[in-house]
């Protein structure tokens, strides 16, 4: 069930498809992956390494380094990256950390 | 490798300000920016912004539309995506773009790498849903996205403007709370013979307290104790305001008060910076074209001291007049009559700044946080550790890094070196100035290794 | 008198000998640098290590050999004492070749190093399959690895902030933001500092890294000492990529790899170079090629404190007799020895360790 978001779209813009952390998700092609993905109603992107806290975007200008995600095997902000379609979004290192676990 | 006469770093109104002058002048120049199109984080994505979008943001905002288009130009090369990890002597400039590795050398460099939002650490700052003023301006402007349940805290005039465009959206906020006391504006009255020639900004301050009180959005002034509420979200923010305590739910909350210079890539370089009282920030100590410490490398815009998006502009132009004598362009006569009307239209563009400074000062309560507030985000450091660490003879910021972590995460200091600053400051009983900063280092921004190594061979002049 | 001990340099070497002093009731007053001072204890790889050292002088191998085998001990007093832990792992490391040549060339020295330490230097050789048993993410291009039993990898950064803390504990003095610019010795030692401070001591123990450059000649000693840039890399936090440390790359406790080093002959110049930096990426992707989607989150240039043979140098000074100039490269694996070992041989006690070849004696007058 999509969640649903504490976030207004003023425009309608062209859906790609995508996936985050396996699940399909229909976002606006070219736009800010952090912000499509805030829309979408996903607000926790990442735990941290640290202490596992819940974190989603903080300053939106490739700053914070809050928003992390991981495509294709790297971990990157998600306020610097556009949506295009096809995009595996996971949360960081999340798949490695379940193989140890395996 | 490519050479440049001049490298901008920063595509924002200082940048293309001096990128477009220079070029003007006869000067070769690449602008590496790290955003896809070119604004800055003030005019950010101004080329592609939807009509309604652009009168929700205002005439400030689509006015930067003609400094995006003075970057189309013959001689400049606009770089966009470009992350600069490194700038070393020669001078050589590294950075990533779309996954590899790239470098490009200059005669000069123009810094104009703008400002960061000031950090507000208070209890909650790093749940989901918990973001600054300013992310929720370029969530509007560069994806026309509103937050429907937000509170805005803190301080400034940004406060203001984010507020007022959620009014003409439709999505106001639900409350401004809002730390400035009445005494901090009657202090800034002093300011106001100054202010008065900065009229304009006055007057633009007035006209949007007045839309957001036109929509009913509820002001609380002078609020202290504030905290965020929730486990895995913002649920709710709290605090106190003459003498009440106030609970408000709410799914999003936007923190500002005020921005200070973003002086990564200049410490990076060894720029000298002093601490600026006024604006409870270092900034780099500059001559009046920009110049410093580092021969050939001027620093304008934000990043120079906070004077706002007309004042960058005005300062990029002087830099390029001054790189363009440099390097034999223009006479120094030439030069300082074309500075001249620049430098005037500048000295107005300031007039307001310190009575701005005064009535918005930064929130006291979050400059010396409790000792259980985190403060350092990647590190998830408190002040009380930084405390502590002040007690094992920790006299500097690089010293508590070695022994808490904080500034070690990919941030790199961000949002953490102001607060360390001032806590040891606090601790030890000295000045900022003598307490210093974070030894900044590249990578300036995290960079693959793999970026890196496919670097390893790239001899000089052999990778055009 | 202010104080029995005035130990000029705070650093890692500093605060362990002024630890062993405090712990057999001396007082000590250690004076200590500013934020900007060049800290080798805060540049540093974090490696305890065996393998390598006193390829030529067996009573290096041996020295290095003995402060390895008290480290856990040292860590966990340290631990207990102050609530820091420091963290620690000895299950062995590794010299890891991209060609048989020079695995087998190591090989050879190392044997011969074994002969004469009566065997005690306990390695075996892993060919490239026996080695990817146990670093499952090695990179095709290592052909093998001698793995040293004796070698390990701490937090150096906690190993500092312990000894600071322990030293006050244990009623230590420390004075923080001192530069000394002058030593004399009038009746009792008479140090002087920058900013007007001067302190009277019975004993002076120089351990100020490359410091000693400026003041070993004020008391007397050679100190042929000089600074090596070493050019570090560290990524991101991420999960667990490998088990044993080698010299190319480690991964820390907090989860990041950390990855050196170069050595460069720059003087004090600690920058750090994209040239630099790229040979180390590459190194250490040739070795696990995994890393190459590894965000590097920090970098840095630390200055190695190296005397001409690389080796330690520990010498009393026969100009101003009580004073002693405690110099090296490998102040983490020494930490434990430094605490332990060194203030019986500055209080001349009959447990005092034999150092001789370690005093300045071996450097010909030039």
């Amino acid at each position: 069930m999509k969640p649903v978001s504490p976030f207004l779209e003023l425009d309608d813009t062209p859906r790609a498809e995508v996936t985050f952390d396996g699940a399909p998700l229909r976002l606006p092609e070219g736009a800010n992956l952090a912000a499509a993905l805030l829309a979408a109603g996903i607000d926790v992107f990442r735990n941290t390494p640290v202490s596992g806290a819940p974190r989603g975007p903080f300053c939106m200008m490739g700053a914070c380094f809050d928003c992390l995600v991981e495509i294709d095997g790297v971990v990157r902000q998600a306020c610097m990256i556009e949506v295009s379609p096809g995009l595996q979004i996971h949360r960081p290192h999340a798949q490695e950390a379940d193989d140890v676990q395996a | 490798m490519s050479k440049r006469d001049l490298v901008v770093i920063g595509a924002g109104p200082a940048g293309m300000a001096a990128a477009a002058m220079a070029a003007d002048l006869g000067l070769t120049v690449a602008v590496l920016d790290e955003q896809p199109r070119a604004g800055g984080q003030i005019y950010r994505d101004v080329d592609r912004v939807p009509k309604g979008r652009g009168r929700i943001l205002g005439k400030d905002y689509t006015d930067g539309a003609s400094l995006t288009a003075g970057l189309r130009h013959d001689r400049i090369d606009h770089v966009a995506g470009a992350v600069v990890w490194a700038i070393e002597d020669g001078f050589c400039i590294s950075y990533t773009k779309d996954g590899r590795g790239a470098q490009v050398t200059a005669e000069r460099i123009v810094l104009a790498t703008g400002a960061l939002e000031r950090p507000m650490p208070i209890p909650g700052w790093t749940l989901p849903g918990v973001m600054t003023a300013g992310a929720g301006q370029i969530l509007l402007k560069q994806s026309g996205i509103l937050a429907r349940n937000a509170v805005l805290v803190g301080s400034g005039p940004l406060l203001y403007l984010l507020a007022a465009q959620m009014v003409r959206a439709g999505t106001p906020p639900l409350a401004m709370v809002e730390t400035q006391t009445r005494r901090d504006l009657i202090g800034a009255a002093r300011h106001l013979g100054g202010a008065l020639r900065g009229w304009r900004y006055l007057l633009k301050g007035l006209g949007l307290l007045a839309e957001i009180t036109r929509a009913r959005v509820p002001r609380y002034t002078g609020a202290q104790n504030l905290r965020i509420e929730g486990t895995d979200r913002a649920k709710a923010v709290t605090f106190s305001a003459r003498g009440t305590s106030h609970r408000i739910a709410c799914n999003t909350v936007f923190l500002h008060h005020g921005v200070v210079p973003n002086t990564q890539a200049a410490r990076s370089v060894g720029v000298v910076h002093d601490w600026d009282a006024g604006q409870a920030c270092f900034a780099p100590r500059l001559d009046q074209w920009g110049g410093n410490s580092v021969a050939g490398l001027f620093i304008v815009g934000d990043g120079a001291g906070i004077g706002g998006a007309r004042a960058a502009e005005l300062a990029g132009r002087l830099a390029a007049l001054k790189v363009a004598e440099e390097l034999g362009r223009l006479s120094s006569a030439e030069r300082d009559r074309k500075a001249e009307p620049i430098r005037s239209a500048l000295y107005g563009e300031l007039a307001a700044r310190p009575f701005l400074d005064a009535a918005y000062p930064p929130c006291s309560e979050t400059l010396l946080p409790a000792d259980s507030t985190v403060i350092c985000r990647c590190e998830e450091v408190t002040a009380g550790d930084i405390r502590h660490y002040a007690k094992l003879g920790c006299l500097g910021p690089n010293q508590t890094k070695a022994f808490g972590r904080a500034g070690m995460g990919p941030c790199q200091g961000r949002y953490c070196g102001l607060t360390v600053t001032a806590l040891l400051a606090d601790a030890n009983g000295q000045t900022p100035d003598a307490t210093g900063y974070y030894r900044i280092r590249p990578p300036l921004k995290p960079v693959t290794l793999g970026e890196l190594a496919s670097m390893e061979h790239v001899a000089p002049d052999a990778a055009e | 008198m202010d104080t029995d001990y005035a130990i000029i340099g705070g650093g890692v070497v500093g605060l362990s000998v002024a630890w062993g002093l405090l712990r057999r009731g001396r007082t000590v007053t250690v004076l200590d640098g500013d934020d900007g001072s060049f800290r080798a204890s805060r540049g540093n790889f974090g490696l305890v290590w065996v393998q390598s050292k006193g390829m030529k002088q067996p009573r290096y191998a041996q020295w290095s050999q003995r402060s390895a085998a008290m480290w856990a001990d040292f860590a966990n007093e340290l631990g207990d004492n102050t609530g820091t832990a420091v963290p620690l792992e000895q299950k062995g490391g590794y010299d890891l070749h991209f060609s048989e040549e020079t695995l087998q060339a190591t090989v050879a020295q190392y044997e011969a190093l074994k002969a004469k330490l009566d065997g005690d230097y306990p390695f075996e050789v892993l060919g490239h399959n026996a080695l990817r048993k146990e670093e499952p993410h090695i990179g095709p291009k290592v052909v093998g690895a001698i793995l040293h039993h004796q070698d390990g990898h701490a937090n150096p950064l906690n190993l500092l902030m312990a000894l600071a803390a322990d030293v006050r504990r244990m009623g230590g003095r420390v004075l923080t933001g001192k530069t000394v610019t002058d030593v004399s010795k009038p009746d009792a030692f008479r140090i002087d500092c920058a900013d007007g401070t001067t302190l009277d001591a019975d004993r002076v123990v120089l351990s100020a890294g490359l410091g000693a450059m400026q003041l070993g000649p004020k008391l007397g000693f050679k100190a042929p000492i000089r600074p090596q840039r070493g050019q570090v890399l560290i990524t991101e936090k991420l999960p667990k990529l490998i088990n044993r440390p080698s010299l190319i790359a480690r991964q820390v406790d907090e989860g990041g790899i950390q990855i050196g080093a170069t050595n460069e002959e720059v003087g004090f110049d600690d920058r750090v170079t994209q040239p630099g930096l790229s040979g180390l990426a590459a190194e250490a992707i040739a070795a696990y090629p995994a890393l190459a989607k590894a965000q590097l989150v920090r970098s840095w240039g630390a200055l190695r404190v190296l005397s001409p043979d690389g080796l330690p140098i520990y010498q009393e000074s026969t100009e101003m007799p009580g004073a002693f100039l405690v110099t090296c490269h490998s102040g983490i694996t020494l930490a434990a020895v430094h605490a332990r070992v060194l203030p019986d041989w500055l209080e001349g006690t009959d447990a005092a360790p034999d150092l001789e070849v370690f005093s300045e004696a071996r450097f010909a007058v030039s």
